[in-house]
């Protein structure tokens, strides 16, 4: 396998030999851990690890909730409130794994947003990318179907609300939504697939996980700078990276130790803040809640759903155009789908030469614009659907699409980046002056 | 640095937006930022308030409401109203339930024991309370910014003995038009409303909406053992303290476990903070 040039695992007890002869687990695990390492990584590049321990709390957490839960919508709601109130220790992993999605998204959003910055995203990391954008889907699936579970009034009307965007396709709409649910409406048979794939998904996660590190441990990690690590030598690529064990684990579990210390004190302190209050009422097909609101991680692409109404001249256009299949509900169903696959096009859509965006002054204005825009959707999305929300949120949705189709292209050609450094190592030591000489390294790029 | 800062600010500002929205648009509630002991990370429940509350829940609420996800044990809960054994024994016993295991699987009623849960409500309108504190706790103001919430300790227990005290006189634009069913309660979001009392787009020009629900309290409503005030507002205070622990029995202990583990892993990520500085030590010669 192509790489980076590092030590490998050799065998050296007679032991170690004969497992290896026959099956090289050690050395996979050993080579897996002593990645070479940019030694540049900011402490954006934690998230990693905060994903892989929240996907191992979930599926911790949830295997044990399966084993008190019931899936049968007049025990399911009850079901929860027996493992809340009689369940040893029941009120702790339930909380743990409902805040648990929530800790998911924080650290998934991140994590997307430092690829997007310093251009995580670009060849030959497209791979990564593309799995990485595949298991945020899944994660938005797993997360939903998961809402269903405690059948709540929200979790009801949120799955009737989610599964009429299916109903939204032309011609095949209402056929495709009645396959989904498994009946006309929302009722036992919906629950009962969602709890099946509720429980399946995570190992898929688990799996893409896997497929997620080995693509970028084939092209190595990106960096701050976006400059690959050399690869000339042993000797150079020793100068660009550190392992991975200890020099970034260890990194990266105090970052993990800070998060989980605010992680469990809002599970400790305040566990039902993030959720819906709503939810805390049995499901009741007769009593539809004042207005559904999907959970905080979903509103940006709610937000995204609700802005094209019927009187957006785009939405007009495109219903002429498409002889009316095309309507303003369908129409926000691709908004919101085509949000998410603008974004993972975006490797295809940046034409900048340059990496990272660390040294593309333009970009960069641009960048957190979309920051700053995907929390007015955030908020907005939870909002009701009056003035002047329809308009912030039509504006910011247009931001959205228009950052990774036009910006992205367009600032490619136009802009005029900075010289990163030539290496890693040059970066390095112009932060941290190496032990052997502490003269100040003069930077040889100008 | 600069893009954690602003990831780190950008992460609060994600916590701060919650979902909850039970008083959006249109319908404006009031509620009174009652401060209750179990408020806040250190906040507790008080043992004598619950007692308190569950007199009244007894004597007033249970005429009409449901408990069903309460356990009569859970009464001797320590972090709960702590009721004495004898003593949950002689409340349960109180209560008459359906058995379906009598007379041969034809069912009858027989007295309550601890491991039975409180019965449900018969009436339709009377919706169970188990779980109201928790199910009325949405004050996502101002903006949907969730602050009142956060900052505040606003939530289901304001909002009930908001309702309790809510009950005032009908405003005068109520009187112009038909009758109103029901009971003018400025807490309640959820009820009817008068078109008299409505401006030009709709809007509502009195805070909350006429229910169905009589009065339940009037103050002197109760006498309590202790010598408590039973002033309605502190009666009202009592029963939605009572109705916070039925919605959420193990707050105490869950608080608990969360400081527990707050402070474990403040003085782990000490401990691996000074690990990583040495590890890294050699690598790093910060420029004067």
């Amino acid at each position: 396998m192509a790489g980076i040039p590092h030590d490998h695992y050799e065998p050296k007890s007679n032991g170690e030999k004969w497992l290896y002869s026959r099956l090289p687990i050690v050395g996979l695990l050993y080579d897996t851990l002593m990645l070479p390492t940019p030694r540049n990584l900011n402490w954006m590049w934690i998230w990693g690890i905060v994903l892989v321990f929240t996907l191992v709390l979930q599926i911790i957490t949830g295997i044990v909730l399966v084993m008190h839960y019931v899936p049968h919508v007049d025990m399911a709601f009850a079901s929860v409130e027996h493992i809340m109130r009689d369940v040893n220790g029941g009120h702790m992993i339930r909380y743990f794994h409902q805040n648990g999605a929530s800790l998911f998204f924080v650290a998934v959003y991140a994590h997307i947003f430092r690829s997007l910055y310093y251009g995580s995203y670009k060849a030959p990391r497209e791979v990564t990318w593309i799995i990485g954008m595949l298991m945020y889907l899944l994660m938005m699936g797993t997360a939903f179907m998961g809402y269903v579970l405690p059948w709540g009034q929200m979790s009801f009307h949120g799955t009737a609300v989610i599964t009429g965007l299916f109903g939204a396709i032309p011609f095949i709409g209402e056929g495709v939504q009645t396959w989904l649910l498994g009946a006309s409406a929302v009722g036992q048979p919906a629950l009962n697939r969602f709890f099946s794939l509720h429980y399946l998904m995570p190992f898929i996660l688990l799996g893409l996980t896997i497929v997620h590190i080995w693509a970028f441990h084939t092209t190595g990690n990106n960096n701050p700078t976006g400059v690959e690590v050399r690869r000339t030598s042993k000797e150079d690529a020793a100068k660009d990276t550190l392992p991975f064990w200890p020099y970034f684990v260890i990194k990266d579990l105090f970052a993990l130790a800070i998060i989980l210390a605010v992680f469990v004190a809002i599970v400790g302190f305040m566990p039902n803040y993030l959720g819906h209050p709503d939810n805390y009422i049995p499901a009741n097909a007769l009593a539809t809640p004042a207005h559904i609101v999907p959970e905080w991680y979903f509103l940006p692409f709610y937000a995204i759903l609700r802005a094209f109404t019927a009187d957006v001249w785009v939405v007009q256009i495109v219903q002429f155009l498409s002889f009316g299949i095309i309507d303003a509900k369908f129409f926000g169903v691709l908004a919101m789908f085509g949000a998410i696959a603008v974004m993972a096009l975006a490797p295809w859509l940046d034409t900048s030469s340059v990496r990272s965006g660390k040294y593309r002054p333009m970009f960069k204005w641009w960048f957190w614009l979309l920051v700053v825009d995907f929390f007015v959707l955030m908020w907005v999305g939870a909002r009701p659907a009056e003035s002047p929300y329809d308009m912030i949120s039509l504006v910011a949705s247009t931001y959205w699409f228009a950052y990774f189709l036009v910006i992205l292209p367009v600032l490619g050609v136009i802009e005029k980046p900075l010289t990163p450094p030539a290496t890693i190592e040059e970066d390095y030591n112009a932060h941290y002056a190496p032990q052997s000489d502490s003269a100040p390294v003069v930077n040889p790029a100008e | 640095m600069n893009m954690l800062r602003n990831a780190t600010l950008a992460a609060v500002a994600a916590l701060a937006l919650t979902s909850g929205q039970a008083s959006a648009a249109g319908a404006e509630i009031k509620v009174t930022d009652y401060a209750f002991p179990f408020e806040g990370p250190f906040g507790q429940f008080d043992q004598m308030q619950l007692q308190r509350g569950l007199q009244v829940y007894t004597e007033i609420c249970a005429a009409c409401h449901g408990l069903q996800y309460l356990s009569f044990r859970n009464l001797g809960d320590e972090g709960g109203p702590h009721l004495p054994e004898d003593q949950v024994f002689a409340y349960a016993e109180f209560y008459e339930i359906f058995d379906q295991a009598l007379f041969d699987g034809e069912g009858d009623f027989r007295p309550a024991t601890p491991a039975d849960k409180f019965p449900m409500s018969n009436l339709s309108n009377a919706p169970d309370l188990t779980l109201m504190a928790k199910a009325r706790a949405g004050f996502s103001g101002p903006y949907g910014t969730g602050m009142a919430q956060l900052f505040q300790g606003m939530g289901g227990a304001e909002y009930i003995a908001s309702l309790m005290t809510g009950y005032v006189e009908e405003p005068e634009c109520a009187l112009e038009g038909e009758p109103m069913d029901g009971y003018y309660n400025i807490a309640f979001a959820a009820g009817g409303f008068p078109d008299s009392c409505k401006g030009d787009h709709g809007e509502h020009l009195v805070p909350g909406s006429w229910i169905a629900m009589s009065p339940p309290l009037y103050g002197d409503d109760v006498t309590f053992e202790d010598g408590s005030s039973t002033e309605l507002e502190a009666v009202a205070m009592d029963v939605a303290a009572f109705l916070m622990w039925t919605a959420e029995p193990k707050m105490m202990a869950r608080k608990q476990a969360g400081l527990t583990g707050v402070i474990f892993l403040t003085l782990l990520s000490v401990l691996l903070y000074l690990t990583n500085k040495r590890l890294w030590a050699p690598y790093k010669n910060k420029k004067a």
